[in-house]
């Protein structure tokens, strides 16, 4: 493992070596991403400036939520967003230099194409994060401070299960991606906004399918000592890091099914 | 080193926008063989006709849809890490090397991918540098390479590792003279040296002329000929030429056993099958010979016939 990781250093290493060869196109970059991905927010301050609440939750709040979805997603983007070229790798058969390779197909997927630039959304969530965490009221404690911590990468965790999961359709149909982005990116947007505001079966497969509930909602529900909306039990707001593991547990075992299918290309 | 048995690959293409039809087809078709430690080994086909197909099922890329691989021991799909480290894989089409960054440092990365040791690493390395000469563009990033420096740079990277093992997916593909010479002589000796088990696809007929004692021909996912190269010869390309000068221009020969092929001046071709020593008595008594030689078919032509004779002949 650890080896891996060494591995995975390297690689990235040199991509990020490359590509601060040109750095006015990097500053650039980053500039761009952080730029644009505040947009998001302003939709939501914009929401709030004509309703004081959406539903039990006022902007700081739902700023919480939007904070702690978008560090997550940005850093999971970070380390494995080039997933994205996976339908691309598996139409032209370039996956195949991947599987002759002595090293873990995600590990090399993951160092494939790494763009520092990502960096920027993150930023931006953390200044969101102050934002909401300056007006929330929150009574802190230990734990609350722990919680906070743990989110994190615990939503990386998730997110990136959710990521690799629904990139395994590439090995089914040849366009995948617009499906996968609906799980990933579309997934990012739900989780920016409170979950009870949704309608009931769209609740359902977020805490129990597509476990992206324990990414923010629940985990914000402890942090501002908020009762649930909708009366869950309260052990949920807890089982961040189990849904996380049994997310992993399930990806990990589609992308192996899915990579038996691989077909290749002619040539 | 090698051994495959009944091994087949069924794919299902799926066609159509609105009323989807399902062919299904089958790439390899129960194809069987073993491959010896230390053999440098040709495998030949037309495209289409299951080669990548084969060697992407030995190297664990693709799944067989039935039959048994086993390579260095090994389940190829099944035990994909532990094979990887044991085999090396260049594919002339495709670019393992890292577009971006310099020759030396994909070397540095595939070390640390293989976990090859340091000296190891130096040794090889040097050697490689040395026979494949390599110095001149060791630090020029793989994008500004020539094809021919490229392709050396990929020979080199598929052995850091010392593979047992080694499919090369023609390699010399689009390379000069020159280069391409350099490239089978390197084969050779790392043959030679380390003993390694070379398995090679290839259009070019001058590659498996040059280094492959032993030949696969598939065609349409079956295995039509499995044997040395003098056989392959006896076999398809039973008729010999035997070129004759003569001390002056005559009409076309009648002998025995021999077709005559063309005349030009003294000169005479006949096609024969069987002894030339035999047929060169039968010309001598009714003509006078100032020279003679006998011409080998080449495999190209060889090859040719095999691919036009139609399948299941």
């Amino acid at each position: 493992m650890a080896d891996a990781l060494g591995v995975w250093r390297r690689l990235v290493g040199a991509q990020i070596r490359s590509q601060l060869q040109y750095r006015a196109s990097f500053a650039l970059d980053v500039a761009g991403a952080f730029l644009i991905s505040f947009l998001d927010f302003f939709a939501i301050l914009i929401v709030f400036h004509n309703v004081p609440r959406l539903g039990t939750w006022n902007v700081h709040q739902v700023a919480l939520l939007y904070a702690i979805s978008m560090i997550s997603f940005a850093l999971t983007d970070l380390v494995i967003g080039h997933l994205d070229l996976l339908p691309q790798k598996v139409r032209d058969g370039t996956f195949d230099l991947v599987l002759v390779r002595p090293r873990s197909t995600l590990l090399q997927i993951a160092a494939l194409d790494f763009q520092l630039r990502r960096l920027g959304k993150a930023v931006q969530g953390a200044i969101v994060l102050a934002y909401a965490l300056s007006g929330a009221g929150i009574h802190w404690t230990a734990a609350r401070v722990l919680m906070l911590v743990l989110t994190i990468p615990v939503g990386i965790v998730i997110f990136g299960a959710v990521w690799v999961a629904g990139s395994c359709i590439a090995f089914w149909t040849v366009d995948g991606g617009e499906f996968t982005n609906a799980f990933t990116y579309g997934g990012n947007f739900l989780t920016e906004y409170p979950v009870d505001l949704y309608s009931r079966w769209a609740r359902r497969l977020l805490a129990y399918v597509v476990p992206l509930a324990f990414v923010a909602y629940f985990p914000a529900l402890y942090i501002l000592g908020k009762p649930d909306p909708l009366g869950l039990p309260r052990a949920l707001e807890f089982s961040g890091p189990a849904a996380a593991a049994a997310a992993c547990v399930g990806a990990a075992a589609t992308w192996r099914f899915a990579v038996r299918r691989y077909r290749s290309a002619g040539g | 080193m090698i051994d495959v048995e009944n091994l087949s690959k069924r794919f299902v293409v799926r066609s159509g926008r609105f009323r989807r039809e399902r062919r299904v087809v089958d790439a390899v078709k129960e194809i069987s063989f073993r491959v010896d430690r230390g053999e440098l080994l040709g495998y030949l086909g037309p495209n289409g006709a299951g080669k990548s197909t084969t060697i992407k099922m030995l190297t664990g890329i693709l799944v067989p849809s039935a039959g048994r691989v086993s390579v260095a021991g090994l389940d190829p799909s099944r035990r994909r890490l532990e094979l990887a480290r044991r085999i090396g894989a260049m594919f002339g089409q495709r670019i393992q090397l890292w577009w971006d960054l310099p020759l030396l440092d994909s070397f540095e990365l595939l070390r640390h991918i293989y976990r090859v040791p340091p000296d190891r690493y130096r040794r090889n390395l040097e050697r490689f540098r040395d026979v494949l000469e390599l110095d001149p563009f060791l630090q020029t990033p793989v994008r500004q390479l020539s094809l021919g420096q490229r392709i050396r740079g990929e020979l080199a990277a598929s052995m850091l590792h010392d593979p047992e093992l080694l499919f090369l997916d023609e390699p010399t593909i689009g390379l000069d003279v020159v280069a391409k010479q350099r490239v089978r002589e390197f084969l050779v000796e790392l043959n030679r040296e380390r003993g390694i088990t070379v398995l090679l696809t290839t259009h070019d007929l001058g590659d498996i002329e040059r280094l492959c004692s032993r030949l696969l021909v598939i065609d349409h996912g079956s295995l039509i000929w499995d044997g040395g190269i003098p056989e392959l010869k006896e076999r398809y390309g039973g008729e010999r030429m035997l070129i004759v000068d003569l001390e002056r221009p005559e009409p076309p020969l009648t002998v025995e056993g021999a077709v005559v092929e063309r005349v030009d001046g003294p000169r005479q071709w006949l096609r024969f099958r069987g002894s030339a020593s035999e047929l060169t008595a039968r010309v001598a008594r009714s003509a006078r010979l100032v020279d003679l030689q006998v011409a080998e078919p080449d495999i190209e032509e060889i090859v040719r016939r095999i691919y036009a004779r139609p399948p299941g002949a």
